[in-house]
């Protein structure tokens, strides 16, 4: 094949790739035109995000990206997060004095890196996806330069993100070195074979770097520290799509490289999604900050997804699919609300600090409610949606003790957001707060307003694509 | 005669000591940096045996990239660091605490 039919498969990447690229010079030159910047990040983003849903379904440089309906879904649902990080995220820098072009940038690169991962078709593709966007994440968490506590959980992040890639990368070297291959196709004829130790060996560090990228527990320690120092808006990015995009990774390497080892895996995965929901839940509760609480809310989610694709089915991907695009909306809204609040130049971060909002701020007030109440599963609200499907999923596998234990720690984790939505209807108000920036307001509101009720008239639609994204992956 | 069970015997001992020298160490945040960069390389040795003793270049192209994407990595790092130190004006592993629980 020429590079040029490779690259019909891979318009999208090279969008982002060469559009990061331009960016960076027009930065470069013209280091005042911030707000231009900007905007061509999120134009760029969405074209590659149009240009990912024409694309042609094959195989492409010698089976290193893969494009199908599975790489298509996410990667819209990648570049459209990553689109709503950039206006949420600039003008919050610009408001605080970092006035710098690298943010739209460094969301492309990630963009780029993420899209990479939904592609991937063999490890090295696999390898390079991940380091791509998780360098581009490191620099995004440490990026508001003057704050200590910024700068610590930038380097937080960085050291376990980059054990976690050595983790990734030992386990691949042992695949590649036992498969004779690194292509995931080739992966999975040597796979079904008995007793091949080295191959699961190599598996189960393959996994515990995957782990770590999504926070499942037991590898979820970066996560709170990580998820209070960063920036707001940061965090409600790296919160949404590189976790959409790890779990398609997860899909990926295990469903078309150990199709034939599915029982191994599927023990592996009730087991981290099990303990993440009981840490979720539990750590939760004793959590002051809201940023660490839905840190720890967003471990216990992923411990739901992970129940989802453990189910091993195309159900079971389907669901974890539907699971990861719902969470990606509450947890974007959710910190779009924290970053519109302030009380005298000051950020609200705690529990405390919500007291009596709704008498303050009615509709942020209630765009919180409306995505803590998602979160904790309560019907009609989207989480509720998520979770029907996971545990419809799980139950169909005949995983029914963990889909119960799932339900026991779900009742626990509705305690915290309970004790935030009254604090925040119930309490008497601590004290006046700032007019709300114009467009993380605008973010929230729309958000909530998919949440309930929009999401009534897309679930249908979702539906149908992550389905038909489900099959892609090739489990029955 | 030396095979194919003595490389992955040194590169397994290199990445333990790599990741240990992540979680043992409490004195010094370049000490952490090297530690990765050793378990990025012993990786490395993993994937050039296996290539050598498979007959087949794709390890070797993988180690390339391994290489490069560890220079990016070291790069990042100090990066933060710089920033970190600016803050704090220490790099002590303890330092790193100021968010517990």
């Amino acid at each position: 094949m020429t590079i040029s039919a490779n690259l019909a498969y891979a318009y999208p990447l090279a969008i982002l790739g060469v559009g990061a690229m331009a960016l960076l010079v027009l930065g470069a030159f013209a280091p005042k035109q911030t707000t231009l910047v900007g905007a061509g990040g999120v134009i760029l983003l969405l074209a590659a995000a149009a240009a990912a849903a024409v694309q042609p379904f094959g195989v492409a440089f010698g089976g290193g990206l893969i494009s199908d309906a599975g790489a298509v879904f996410a990667q819209v649902a990648i570049y459209v997060a990553s689109a709503v990080a950039i206006p949420l995220g600039q003008p919050w820098f610009e408001r605080r004095g970092v006035k710098n072009f690298e943010f739209p940038v460094l969301v492309l690169l990630a963009a780029l890196g993420m899209g990479m991962m939904a592609a991937s078709g063999d490890l090295i593709s696999l390898y390079v996806g991940v380091e791509l966007h998780s360098l581009a994440l490191y620099v995004l968490a440490a990026m508001h330069r003057d704050n200590a506590k910024a700068s610590e959980a930038g380097l937080k992040y960085f050291v376990l993100g980059a054990l976690s890639s050595g983790l990734l990368l030992y386990g691949a070297s042992l695949i590649y070195g036992f498969a004779g291959s690194t292509l995931f196709s080739q992966i999975a004829l040597v796979a079904g074979g008995a007793g091949n130790t080295g191959l699961l060996f190599g598996l189960v560090f393959l996994m515990c770097g995957i782990a770590f990228k999504v926070s499942a527990a037991p590898f979820h320690m970066w996560t709170p520290d990580v998820y209070e120092g960063a920036p707001t808006p940061v965090v409600a990015f790296f919160a949404a799509a590189p976790k959409l995009a790890a779990m398609v990774l997860f899909a990926r390497v295990l469903a078309n490289g150990f199709t034939h080892a599915a029982g191994e895996w599927q023990q592996v995965l009730v087991a981290l999604g099990l303990i993440s929901v009981a840490v979720g839940a539990f750590a939760g509760l004793v959590q002051k900050n809201l940023k660490r609480l839905w840190a720890y809310s967003s471990i216990a989610n992923i411990g739901y997804a992970l129940l989802g694709l453990a189910s091993g089915t195309a159900e079971g991907v389907q669901s974890m699919l539907v699971f990861m695009v719902l969470y990606m909306v509450d947890v974007t809204g959710f910190f779009a609300c924290l970053a519109a609040l302030s009380r005298e130049g000051r950020a609200m971060e705690t529990i405390d600090d919500m007291a009596g909002l709704f008498r303050e701020r009615p509709g942020i007030a209630l765009a919180m409610t409306v995505f803590s109440l998602s979160a904790l599963g309560l019907p009609p609200f989207s989480g509720f949606w998520a979770k029907f499907y996971v545990f419809k999923a799980a139950l169909d596998a005949g995983l029914l003790v963990p889909a119960v234990l799932g339900l026991v720690g779900s009742v626990v984790a509705a305690f915290y957001y309970l004790k935030l939505i009254k604090s925040m209807w119930f309490d008497g108000s601590a004290g006046a707060t700032d007019k709300p920036p114009f467009e993380a307001h605008a973010i929230a509101v729309v958000l909530a307003i998919f949440t309930f009720p929009v999401v009534m008239l897309a679930l249908g639609g979702l539906d149908i694509l992550a389905g038909r994204a489900a099959h892609a992956f090739g489990l029955a | 005669m030396i095979g194919l069970s003595h490389y992955l015997a040194v590169a397994a001992i290199l990445f333990t000591i790599g990741v240990f020298g992540i979680f043992v160490n409490r004195k010094n945040i370049i000490v952490i940096l090297m530690s990765v960069e050793l378990m990025l390389l012993a990786v490395n040795i993993n994937l050039v045996a296996f290539s050598v003793f498979l007959g087949n270049v794709t390890g070797q192209i993988f180690a390339m990239f391994v290489l490069t994407v560890a220079a990016a990595e070291a790069a990042v790092g100090l990066a933060i660091l710089v920033t970190f130190f600016r803050n704090r004006g220490d790099i002590a592993v303890d330092d790193a605490s100021v968010m517990k629980g």
